[in-house]
Order: structure tokens, then sequence, then C-alpha cells
């Protein structure tokens, strides 16, 4: 990753500016949240909407907030798709033993794939694009071979199918599990030495070695923590689909970049915060709830295949819109 | 204009073709053809029927729409940038030409008319979209890999709303010409393959354009100052991956007989990646080539033949392939002295 460019001395850009690059997507959030409330009434501020709406953005947000993590160092982690995959069939096997070993199984498998990514990445500096792109042939390799090239179901009896579906209250465990760990990424990023090594390892690599900081450690455990994150995604998966299938999580790894992007994080590392990424990820869920709702008054005929178009065109308007007011502040290219 | 520090190598003018430049040429390179070459023994005496032209015939067909991605693939990674579009721009031009000639509308009535039109507006669309990555990644300064992104998961969905979503299938026996056809007994993709990796390896050696290009990918702002068109350039292989793109699709679907937007050009963008990496490409830029990239391919794909033929599980295969992409590029980081 070549940081070439010369930094242009430019005035610093105005502080709303920055505010609004740093938290624009909760701004949006809350204006979309507000349109919902104010446009489809009682079936949209229905309990059941909303935590039926959270729970299905749960695994989307926990691969975001590895991924945030890896994006910070100036890394990217492209397997975590596959990983999640990969877990939620080791999920599923071991699902008869109870939700524990079924959870904390996914979450192994998920952490020992982010530590060999993470060493080879830090050990012998190899671009992470690559590592992790053939890591996750590898994944879906091993994926195919654990579950003998089908759908392992899950079992019933073991309580496994909790970690996805019980509900404490009204609300999901999965998105406690999810909350729980925002909060504990938040800690870690905002207040332990790791936290600040990330930012300064993204900003500047080469510098960050020379005054001493533990590089490649942190950038091992940035993996991992990548990994685990996508093992727990995988179990949650498992247990809503009530199957570990090798063919889960096809392309979430962009998925995730999308929402991280979203956030506000930028993709040269050096910058980021782990609350507006999960803001990114509850504002492009929240727009697609809303584009139900929005069929279903029949506004527009609107087939499930402009999903994805408006996910693209929803990523373009914000890639312009960062670009704009990062343009004096960027130093990097790639 | 020299810089230090950077993996940069413009190429000079050469003297003349000796052993001794074939061998600097095809450097990053010896590796994977060394491997090819030994895989290929191997298959000659434990694979049956290794050694029939039916066999060679079919590897090649099944990798030509590959290496013609990474080919476009190439040009990009050797300007510092990479694409992850070409999958969903395979499955656009896959939608296109299908909804063209099967229209059956004035004046596109006659198949003489109809298919023509279909194959060159397909491949045109996804060069205007190829283009449309190439105006975001000079023009709006966005990542490559951002800028692609968009591309890569709003095109599949175009391709899908064009489609609304179902296979389907046509029977247009001039059309299944390019996925079909044999002028003497060659398959019409691998002589487009051929065609298309002698153009694209002179270009890159032997023109300005090639020469801007790695001068490009290796040090971007010496490249400027010494008066390299570098967003031109960076507008135009981007513009060049996706026109290559766009043929990949129109012979997978004249393959089938039918086109899926679901299907057409999945995991396309990581193949073509791995072509090029393990064909010696480095992914920082600066450095390609075209011919290692043809050779990285067919290697990959050996491998898997290879695995496959010889009954190891499909899900091995792929851990395999994964290792052999990984141990590739850690070969050519110890060559380069881990920077």
């Amino acid at each position: 990753m070549a940081a070439t460019a010369p930094v242009v001395a430019n005035r610093p850009s105005p502080r709303w500016m920055l505010l609004l690059q740093q938290q624009g997507a909760t701004f949006a959030l809350i204006a979309v949240a507000i349109l919902g409330l104010a446009r489809y009434g009682e079936n949209f501020r229905s309990s059941f909407n909303i935590w039926e709406m959270l729970r299905n953005n749960t695994y989307y947000g926990l691969i975001a907030l590895g991924m945030t993590f890896v994006i910070m160092t100036g890394g990217i982690d492209l397997s975590v798709g596959a990983v999640a995959a990969l877990a939620a069939v080791t999920a599923a096997r071991l699902s008869p033993h109870g939700i524990w070993v079924g959870t904390l199984g996914a979450i192994g498998i998920g952490i020992l794939v982010g530590l060999i990514n993470g060493t080879i990445i830090a050990r012998f500096k190899v671009q992470p694009f690559i590592v992790t792109l053939a890591m996750l042939l590898g994944c879906r390799g091993a994926a195919l071979n654990l579950s003998h090239n089908a759908n392992v179901s899950v079992d019933f009896r073991s309580g496994f199918i909790d970690i996805g579906q019980r509900n404490i209250g009204p609300v999901p465990l999965p998105v406690i599990i999810t909350v729980v760990a925002y909060i504990l990424g938040s800690i870690l990023f905002n207040f332990t030495r790791f936290g600040r090594h990330l930012l300064a390892i993204g900003g500047g690599e080469e510098a960050s070695r020379l005054a001493g900081l533990p590089v490649d450690r942190t950038k091992v455990v940035v993996y991992a923590i990548s990994g685990a994150c996508a093992g727990l995604a995988g179990a949650i998966l498992a247990s809503l689909a009530y199957t570990g299938s090798p063919n889960f999580a096809i392309g979430w790894e962009l998925s995730a970049i999308a929402a991280v992007i979203v956030g506000g994080t930028l993709l040269t590392g050096g910058r980021g915060s782990v609350g507006t990424t999960l803001s990114g990820v509850l504002l492009l869920g929240l727009i697609f709830n809303e584009l139900n709702f929005e069929r279903a008054k029949g506004t527009f005929e609107l087939t499930q295949y402009w999903e994805e178009i408006i996910r693209g065109a929803f990523l373009l308007l914000v890639v312009l819109l960062q670009a704009r007011l990062s343009r004096s502040q960027r130093t990097n290219r790639m | 204009m020299s810089t230090t520090g950077t993996t940069a190598t413009v190429p000079r003018p050469r003297p003349g073709f000796t052993p001794a430049s074939a061998f600097r040429i095809a450097g990053p390179t010896t590796g994977a053809a060394g491997a090819l070459i030994l895989l290929s023994i191997y298959n000659a005496f434990f694979t049956t029927n290794f050694l029939t032209l039916a066999t060679l015939r079919v590897n090649l067909t099944q990798v030509s729409t590959i290496v013609l991605v990474a080919v476009g693939m190439t040009f990009v990674i050797a300007t510092g940038g990479i694409d992850l579009s070409v999958g969903s721009l395979m499955a656009i031009s896959g939608a296109i030409a299908p909804l063209i000639f099967l229209s059956h509308q004035w004046p596109l009535g006659s198949d003489w008319i109809a298919v023509p039109v279909a194959i060159v507006v397909a491949i045109l669309v996804t060069g205007l979209f190829g283009l449309f990555n190439g105006v975001l990644v000079t023009r709006f300064e966005i990542q490559p890999i951002v800028a692609t992104l968009v591309l890569f998961l709003g095109g599949r969905g175009i391709a899908k709303a064009l489609l609304h979503g179902e296979l389907r299938h046509f029977k247009e026996p001039h059309f299944d010409y390019i996925g079909t056809g044999r002028p003497f007994g060659i398959p019409v993709q691998v002589l487009l393959m051929l065609i298309v990796v002698a153009v694209a390896a002179w270009a890159m050696r032997s023109t300005s354009f090639g020469r801007y290009v790695l001068a490009t990918g290796g040090n971007e702002n010496a490249a400027r100052l010494a008066g390299v068109p570098v967003n031109r350039i960076r507008l135009v292989v981007y513009a060049i991956s996706g026109l290559l793109a766009g043929l990949a699709g129109l012979i997978v679907i004249s393959l089938n007989s039918s086109t899926d937007p679901n299907l057409v050009g999945i995991n396309m963008e990581l193949n073509a990646i791995a072509a090029a990496a393990v064909g010696g490409t480095v992914l920082t830029g600066g450095r390609a080539t075209v011919v290692g990239t043809l050779v990285g391919a067919v290697l990959v794909h050996q491998l898997r033949y290879t695995l496959i033929s010889h009954g190891v599980a499909d899900g091995t295969t792929r851990m395999v392939t994964a290792a052999a992409i990984l141990g590739a590029v850690l070969l050519q980081q110890a060559r380069r002295g881990g920077d």
C-alpha cells in the first residue's frame, strides 16, 4: 500500500464537515427512523417489527464490527462470509452438545482462521487482500468438507437454537449479544492502549513501528477479532436457519465493508469509530425495512432485485459525499 | 525519471531478444510456468485421458472466460487498482444480449442483424460501466476497491431486474456460435482468448500505453511529473476490464444456451485476481505480465482439474487451491526480499 501522495496543506475543513463525515450515518439513521414513524404508523413501531428487524441485522452487525477493527489498521478481511459459513456448519455439527459448545466452537474456529490470516499478513508482509481472499476459498472448501456437501441440520432439543431464537423479555438474545459486543468494542477502541495502537498503525505503519508499537501483534489480534465476530455471526445464523450450510453468507464480506464505509470509517485506515459502524448497519437495515412497508402501501411496484441496486446506489451516494467531505484530509490512494 | 524506493521498473527499450532477456521478461512467471510443466508431466503419466485432444479442448474452453477477465484485471492491477465489479458486469452483458435478440422486433427481426447488435450493445454497455468505475477512481478520487464495490453490489441487481431474476433459456444458433463454434477444430472462445492475450501482451510490453500503465502503478506522482496522462490511462484500463468482462459474460451464456443473473460471473473477480497474482503480477501495481496471467489461470484450473479427476472431494480441492494461491504469493514476496 503505497502512501505516496503528498499531503496537500489545505485549510482545515470546517467543524461541521468533519461532524457530518463522522456522524452522517447517525443523522441519516435518525431521519429515516422519524420518517418511518411518521409514515407507517402502528405496524412500523410495533415491537414485533422492530425486534425482528434488529434480530435479522445482528449477523451483519457482528461481521461489520470485526471488519471495522481490521479496516482501522489499513487492512481488509475478505474471508468473513466464508468464515461465517464454516462456523455455521461447525455450530450445527456441535449443536447436539448444547448452546455453549456450539457457540464457542463456532467462535473458536473463527479465531483460528483469524490467527492464520493475521500471522501470514503480519509475519510475511503479504497484502491482506490476497491472504484473506485465499482464505475465503479455503474456508468454503473446509465448510464443504465438514458438511459433506450438504446442509447440516441443527439439533432442536439441545437448546442450541436459543442463541438466535430466544427472547429475554421482548428483546432477542442475539440483539443483546450484539449490543454487548459493540460496547466491548467501543471500550477496547476508546479506552485501551490497543485501541490507540489501531489508529496509529492505520495512520502510518512504518512510523508506528519506529515508535516501538507492537505492530505485528496488534494486526494478528485484529484479524482474530474479526474471525471471532464472523464465527459468532455464523452460530446465530445456523440457529435462525435451523441448518448449517457451506453456501451461507456468500458476498457478506463486501456487504459488511459497505456498512463500514456508510458508517464513515475510511478504508485507508487511521480513522474510524465502532459506534458509527453500528449506525451504518442499522441505517441500511432500516432503509430496507421501510422499503418493505412502502411496497405494502402499494406506492410503487418494487421487486426485490431492486434492493441490490438500491444498496449499490446508496453506497455510491455515501462514497461520493465522503469524497467531497474528506478531500482535504485524504493522504492515501489505496 | 528514476525514483528511489519504489518497485517501479519503467521498461526500457530492449536492445534485442536474447535468452537472457527472455528470462528477465518471464522472471515473475517462472515459478508458475515451472509448476504448470511439472503438473502437466504428472498428469500425462497418472491421469487417464489427459493427453487427448478432447481434454485439452474442454479445459481450454473452461479457462477461457477466466483468462479474458483476468487480462483486463491485469491491466487494472498494473495501475495499482482493482476491479471487483467484473462478475456483475458479466451478468449484465449476459442479461442484455438475450433481451435484444429475443425481442424479434423491427429492425431486429432477422438474426443477421439482431445477433451482432446484441453482442455489440452488450459489450459496449459493460464497457461504459467500466468507464463509470474509472470516473469514480480518477475524477472523484475514490479508492478502486470501494469504487468498484458499488457495481459489484448494484450490477447484479441490474442484471436481475432486467431478467426479473429468472433463468432464461434461448435457442439462437447464430449466437451460440461464440460458445460452441469450432473453426478449424478450435473452439471460438479459445481463439478469442488467444487473440486477446496476444494483443494485450504486446500492448503491455511494446507500446507506450503499456509503459504508461506500469509507470502509473509504479509511482503515480513520478509518472504524472514525467508527463504520463495518469488519469486517462486509469480510465482506459477500467473500460478495458469492463469490455472484456462483457465479452466473457456472452461466452458463458452462449455455452449454456441460457442466462441466469444469479449465477453468471459469480466469484469471477476472485478467480481473475488469483490468476493474475499466481502468474506473477504484483498486486500493488507497477509490475505486470499478461502471459503470466494466462499461465496463472491455466495452472489454477489444471490443479483443480487434476484433483477432481483423481476423485478428491470438492471441499479439499478448494482448500488445496487456496493453499496454492497463498504459496505463490509468498514465493513472490520472498523473491522481492520481503520488501
